[in-house]
């Protein structure tokens, strides 16, 4: 049962996270090619709808590989956490069945019309597609983290004899307070990685001197966008989820800052590793104070260490919750400095010129998509050992008929397919940003 | 209201098999058929801009069975587990297919996405035939050894084959002289509908050669349909009586026969969409029919200990059904919405038309 569970886990993880790779991008991207093409409507500078179709090509390989990688999502539910459907399938398979009614609908139908539709449709048809895909990605986010605020926060249900939640309020799964922090969080983290892709895109044609009009048009909208984005990331948001980490998981945020002991004035650490035997961080740096000051907005309030709880309900890997959480945000912290740097120079015109800052937003494509992995874990290691919290054990949620042998197989199925994805996709972008936008009208 | 979501459900997963069924077929007909690059070509356009959405039917069947029948969402994607994932990857594989084609160009490449396309395709449909077969036959349902069962009355798990091959044998196993028999129905008949469809969508130089096709397979379905029907009724006490009793759903078999006979006689028509009609009546006849005979049974058990999941012990309660039918109302209005705006954009023959990109 030990190893099912290992497994079943495992390749969850492993699935949602090569997922979630793709999304991020797309959910950010549409909302920047729609406004690369409400640009165009506006100034009918044709180099906007070039910006605007180069983008989609890559947005339209993005969106194959979510797509492919996110029907596993779904039937893994059923696959390998049966039990789990079970017992919950009448309050989360509402808003997973809304998802796919709703969202997947619009996103996909639209889709074929933008990528396909240009001539067909006229120009501001043609946005207006683009702008329901748009629609139908944050969509489709809103219902996932609907689903996901549920199990973290459980409102809005009654548990039967035999165990089975039944809803008993519907609109109690969306006024949940986990929700709106976490979706905009969420919302705003992919609007980063999406800027970063760009900025670092833009900077490579800089760099490269090939593509260079279009070069300064993706560096610019990428830092904007980052910067705004990168802002509101930290706060309000992900300052709002803190709170809710406090209110509602208090045992969680504890483990996150790696608070082994309660104590007053608690500072928040930068730098240190978590040593479980002995119940401290070791070579802890950190900014006196702060924690309790950015917590409770008192220099000395008193902050609850792991102590005060109960073994059996700490999160059953606080190191990885910690680093996870750490990693997160520092690389938030340092994305906004980053970005800030970056639109400094951009207004002082002199972005463009400067190598290093376009060295550096290239090199950074890929800690964007480390940040919102990490945010992930935070959320789902922080969750554990519950799969829907307090109420019900991650190890009581996995398929009572799959064996261990069976899940390993699948597991080592799906590394193997989604390296082969993970390479081709890598080569395919490459490809389309080597080439560049066209810059001929056809 | 169990049974309004028995009818979404069937009519989700009917429509999947009328949209993506035409997409399986086209691929079929793209592998063993299809031989010059322009006829290749003419394929991909007829469904490149529909096959998303058709997969979504997919997405939202396995939806909405999570959301209104849990039980039977859990006990049928644990118990299928292995070949539940291998159709995973195939749809993964057949999707690489078509969106990595294109990408680059050059004739090597062509032809890996064409077979992988084309394989995945074949395999997809005697996937979901077997899967039929599989679920019109029954399983083991709590895995039930010398009148003990092993696991709660509702969990099974399905092996991919038993020694015997047989479905009458005590362990049942996903792939048997029956299921088998039935993924090869599948195959023939999304062969078929495939054919319309690019017989539909294109002028392709092969629509000729399928024309003449079509009645000739037509003729193997309906034998294959009779023999599947024979051995249903014989071997394992299917019944027919929710038909002969109500005859109001008399309609679902007089539409299938209606559809075979129009795709008997197609060759002489001069209407291109008269076949594609033929052969949508004939799949959504058949598996409407299939689903009224076995009301209100999901998943038989083949065993006499633990009983049938039916739509009266997989689902929720009657408030989740409720709000469930406020929020289904406004979206299936926007999904047929989204369908026509669609198929309006995307009307007549497609390899004719130059709708720019790729």
């Amino acid at each position: 049962m030990e190893e099912a569970l290992f497994f079943n886990r495992m390749q969850f993880a492993f699935t949602i996270t090569f997922h979630y790779l793709f999304p991020q991008l797309t959910m950010g991207l549409s909302l920047l090619i729609v406004y690369f093409k409400w640009k165009y409507l506006r100034t009918l500078t044709e180099e906007y709808n070039f910006a605007a179709k180069f983008w989609m090509k890559i947005f339209a390989l993005n969106f194959a590989m979510g797509v492919v990688t996110g029907i596993p999502m779904e039937f893994q539910f059923g696959t390998n956490w049966a039990k789990f459907s079970e017992l919950t399938g009448g309050i989360i398979g509402q808003t997973l069945a809304m998802e796919g009614m709703f969202s997947f609908f619009l996103e996909s139908s639209f889709l074929g019309l933008f990528l396909f539709g240009e001539k067909l449709l006229g120009q501001k048809l043609h946005f207006l597609t683009g702008f329901l895909v748009f629609l139908g990605s944050w969509a489709s986010g809103y219902l996932i983290i609907a689903t996901h605020s549920w199990m973290q926060n459980p409102v809005g249900y009654e548990i039967l004899e035999n165990g089975r939640f039944v809803l008993t309020n519907f609109s109690a799964l969306f006024s949940n307070p986990w929700l709106m922090p976490a979706f905009l969080h969420n919302q705003f983290a992919s609007l980063v990685t999406s800027s970063f892709v760009m900025a670092g895109i833009g900077a490579f044609y800089l760099l490269n001197k090939k593509h260079a009009a279009y070069g300064k048009l993706f560096v610019k909208t990428g830092v904007v966008f980052g910067l705004i984005s990168s802002i509101l990331v930290a706060v309000p948001t992900g300052d709002l989820m803190a709170k809710n980490l406090i209110k509602y998981q208090p045992v969680t945020f504890a483990a996150m800052e790696g608070i082994f002991k309660t104590e007053q004035g608690v500072g928040i650490a930068l730098i240190g590793q978590p040593n479980i035997k002995e119940q401290k961080l070791d070579n802890k740096i950190e900014v006196p104070n702060m924690l309790s000051f950015l917590t409770y907005q008192k220099w000395d309030a008193e902050i609850k260490g792991l102590n005060e709880f109960d073994k059996s309900i700490h999160p059953t890997n606080i190191a990885g919750l910690y680093y996870s959480y750490h990693i997160m945000a520092g690389l938030g912290t340092l994305f906004i400095g980053l970005f800030l740097i970056a639109a400094y120079y951009l207004w002082r015109n002199r972005l463009y010129q400067k190598k290093w800052i376009l060295w550096s937003l290239m090199a950074c494509i890929p800690f964007p998509y480390i940040a919102n992995t990490a945010g992930w874990y935070t959320a789902e290691l922080g969750r554990q050992p519950w799969l829907v919290y307090n109420l019900l054990k991650t190890s009581d949620g996995i398929s009572p008929t799959v064996s261990s042998g069976s899940t390993l197989f699948t597991f080592l199925g799906f590394i193997g397919l989604y390296l082969l994805l993970g390479m081709l996709f890598l080569i395919l972008v490459g490809k389309i940003v080597y080439k560049g936008p066209e810059t001929i009208k056809k | 209201m169990e049974t309004f979501w028995f009818v979404v459900l069937i009519s989700t997963i009917i429509i999947y098999a009328v949209l993506d069924g035409y997409d399986f077929g086209a691929g079929i007909i793209h592998l063993l058929f299809a031989k010059k690059e322009a006829d290749k070509k003419a394929i991909h356009q007829a469904i490149g801009p529909f096959w998303d959405a058709n997969e979504v039917w997919l997405i939202a069947f396995g939806g909405l069975m999570f959301f209104a029948f849990p039980v039977l969402y859990a006990s049928i994607f644990s118990g299928f587990y292995l070949p539940l994932m291998m159709m995973l990857w195939l749809l993964i594989f057949r999707a690489l297919g078509l969106e990595f084609r294109g990408v680059v160009n050059n004739t090597l490449w062509h032809n890996l996405w064409d077979k992988a396309f084309g394989i995945s395709s074949l395999l997809l449909a005697l996937f979901f035939g077997a899967a039929l077969g599989n679920v019109v036959r029954g399983v083991n349902l709590g895995g039930v050894e010398v009148a003990f069962s092993k696991y709660e009355a509702h969990y099974f798990f399905t092996p991919l084959w038993n020694e015997n091959f047989s479905p009458l044998a005590v362990h049942e196993g996903i792939l048997d002289w029956f299921t088998v028999l039935i993924a090869i129905l599948a195959v023939i008949t999304l062969t078929i509908h495939g054919a319309n469809w690019i017989i539909l969508k294109t002028t392709s130089s092969l629509n000729n050669q399928l024309k003449n096709l079509i009645p000739k397979l037509t003729l193997i379905m309906g034998v294959l349909t009779l023999v599947t029907i024979y051995l249903w009724i014989t071997f394992l006490d299917g019944s027919f009586k929710n038909i002969t009793s109500n005859l109001v759903l008399f309609i679902f078999p007089i539409t299938a026969i209606s559809g075979f006979l129009i795709l008997m006689f197609i060759h002489k028509a001069s209407n291109d969409w008269l076949g594609f009609l033929g052969s949508t009546m004939f799949i959504v006849g058949g598996l409407a029919t299939t689903a009224a005979a076995m009301f209100p049974v999901f998943l038989p058990s083949s065993n006499t200990i633990n009983p049938d999941l039916t739509i009266y012990n997989t689902g929720i309660n009657e408030y989740g059904y409720a709000m469930g039918f406020y929020w289904w109302i406004i979206a299936i209005i926007l999904v047929v919405l989204y369908f026509i705006i669609q198929h309006k954009v995307f009307k007549g023959k497609l390899d004719m038309a130059d709708y720019g990109h790729h």
